[in-house]
């Protein structure tokens, strides 16, 4: 399956029942998958919405309603999605946004890149919020961290976003979806109707100072027990290693195959891939700075994530970087190459 | 015996309006309240309020309520209705919420027929942020914003947001009433009950604009100000039923196969 027909597949299962999306290259497929499947599944709904602003204030409307949604775009679109992130944010709203990244700034192109990083894990819109960023490097892993967002946005109450790229969106790779687990949302977080009951309101607005920190501080403690309990990453190699690569997505995907080829010359690499981007696991790459004193950071951008490396290993190992923007992806061999210059130059 | 004819809304709570003397955004809330009342439609309904002097409806409306950003009511109405097709969902909006930056939402969620209602104010001007230009201001009026009045050179026209919405195939029912006089009040009221009765009956996108007064933003009195809808925003605006395709979807569903 490709990687859009993945998440959006494994969207359904995980009880994805509202979908609006606005059509943008590399991710069109899957819009196109949920306009086919959604309606399959009971209470299914899909719509093709008249803009990306549009479709992130759908699924904050049925989110806000107690169906679990999604949306998806790639790097332009997700730039207009910010003002209803943002607002999700705030009323802590439950969802998930996939971002299928392609080169920018503007509208750069359609290939490949992870230039959105900063976008994603900084918040992206406007006030004092972060979202959970997943990055899947592989189909399974576009199954399974979907399924996953949706059970950390119900969880935490807040926007998730999945950031591939196109590599991701339009490779091919066969999956296994694991069971989806039971839904636990609390329905007094539902809007539905009063009932006979009191009724209830959802707002981003708090004209009082005094109500609008405390609300800001409440938001900022929930992002605390997430940095705590969620961050994840993988290991790739490092036992031995002298020197580590620091990429994810698709840019740890040629990083493996970099390893691969410098390790048949006898350099001793590793790979450190953060699987969330926030939160950036730092406490677990900072403890390998006891073992390695060389981060080479590998990003398809201009050096982004780079600023989260430094900010984690606070100077206790040298950082050096290597990236292609624009949409620019280079090749294991390539990469290789630009590696064992770095590892040459300093050892 | 005596008979209640007149009594606080159950549906509208005991709090103070923050609206300004004269304001029409407080009779368009109470009817609508009273409405919602003789439905008995309270315990169903949604309501999404607007960025605006509207904002904090929510402290007057009894029904579950969600703010959304600037604009974009509708198509968060549109993600509600969607998921919850039994209630009762409502968009309450100002000119420029509606036909500036949030345009698109309240044209396409009309185009889709979606099965929402819309109470649109226009009261020709951006109440909440001090009396600027709106979309629906008219030609010569002066606001802080076109201090010389309105020139259709740089500004443009008033936009005659039901007669546009009149001529989309998703709409059903489209009304522009006013507040500015009991007989219009309780013709607005009839309007919005026709209204929710259209959404409930399943017959698709219904919309009441209502001409409002903004005394403060007008720099009128509140007598002043009915007067000028009647006079001269009515001229500009003119009251009616621009669409109503109600009986017509009732027959074709009554019809035999």
């Amino acid at each position: 399956m490709s990687g859009n027909f993945v998440i959006g597949e494994a969207a359904i299962r995980a009880g994805c029942r509202f979908y609006a999306g606005y059509p943008i290259t590399p991710q069109n497929e899957l819009t196109e998958y949920m306009a086919e499947h959604i309606r399959n599944a009971e209470g299914g709904v899909f719509i093709q919405s008249e803009s990306e602003i549009a479709a992130i204030n759908m699924i904050a409307g049925a989110s806000a309603a107690g169906i679990r949604v999604m949306t998806s775009s790639s790097s332009p679109g997700i730039s207009l999605k910010q003002e209803g992130i943002s607002s999700m944010a705030a009323c802590e709203l439950p969802g998930i946004i996939v971002n299928i990244m392609r080169g920018g700034p503007g509208l750069g192109n359609i290939r490949p890149s992870q230039g959105d990083y900063f976008q994603a894990t900084r918040g992206g819109g406007h006030g004092d919020y972060r979202t959970i960023v997943l990055a899947p490097a592989s189909g399974q892993e576009l199954a399974d961290l979907t399924m996953d967002a949706f059970d950390l946005a119900d969880k935490y109450r807040t926007p998730v976003m999945i950031l591939a790229d196109g590599m991701m969106g339009q490779m091919m790779e066969p999956v296994i979806f694991k069971k989806p687990k039971p839904r636990h949302y609390n329905e007094k977080f539902m809007l539905r109707g009063a009932g006979d009951g009191k009724s209830k309101f959802i707002r981003g607005l708090l004209l009082d100072p005094i109500d609008s920190e405390e609300h800001n501080w409440k938001l900022f403690r929930k992002y605390e027990i997430i940095k705590k309990n969620e961050p994840r990453f993988e290991e790739h190699r490092i036992a031995d290693a002298e020197a580590v690569i620091v990429a994810y997505g698709t840019a740890a995907r040629i990083a493996k195959g970099a390893i691969k080829r410098l390790r048949e010359h006898n350099l001793k690499l590793g790979l450190f891939r953060p699987i969330s981007l926030w939160p950036f696991p730092e406490m677990q790459l900072r403890s390998l700075a006891a073992q390695v004193k060389k981060f080479i950071v590998f990003e398809m951008s201009t050096g982004q994530m780079l600023e989260d490396v430094r900010l984690a290993l606070q100077g206790y190992a040298d950082v050096e970087f290597h990236g292609r923007p624009g949409g620019a992806v280079p090749t294991p061999a390539e990469l290789a190459n630009v590696i064992s210059k770095i590892c040459d130059k300093r050892d | 015996m005596s008979k209640i004819v007149f009594q606080h809304p159950r549906s509208l709570k005991h709090n103070i309006f923050h609206y300004c003397p004269g304001c029409g955004h407080s009779i368009v809330h109470r009817i609508t309240c009273e409405v919602i009342d003789e439905m008995g439609i309270r315990g169903i309904t949604i309501g999404v309020p607007p960025a605006g002097c509207a904002v904090l409806a929510y402290n007057y409306f009894d029904v579950d309520m969600i703010e959304a950003p600037h604009g974009r009511g509708p198509a968060m109405a549109s993600g509600i209705k969607r998921s919850l097709p039994d209630r009762v969902v409502f968009s309450y909006q100002g000119d420029g919420d509606l036909a500036a930056i949030g345009m698109a939402e309240s044209f396409h969620a009309a185009n889709r027929g979606e099965n929402i209602t819309i109470i649109f104010i226009n009261n020709a001007v951006y109440g909440m942020t001090g009396g600027q230009m709106a979309p629906t201001t008219m030609l010569n009026q002066r606001t802080t914003t076109s201090p010389l009045g309105r020139k259709q050179q740089l500004d443009g026209y008033p936009v005659k947001v039901s007669e546009i919405f009149s001529k989309i195939g998703g709409a059903t029912y489209i009304e522009r009433c006013s507040v500015s006089s009991p007989l219009h009040v309780n013709k607005t009221k009839k309007a919005i009950k026709k209204a929710f009765q259209c959404q409930i009956d399943g017959l698709g996108f219904s919309m009441v604009e209502v001409l409002s007064m903004c005394p403060t933003n007008w720099k009128m009195s509140s007598v002043d100000s009915c007067k000028w809808i009647d006079d001269v925003l009515g001229k500009e605006f003119p009251l009616g039923v621009y669409k109503d395709e109600i009986a017509a979807l009732q027959n074709e569903a009554e019809a035999p196969a």
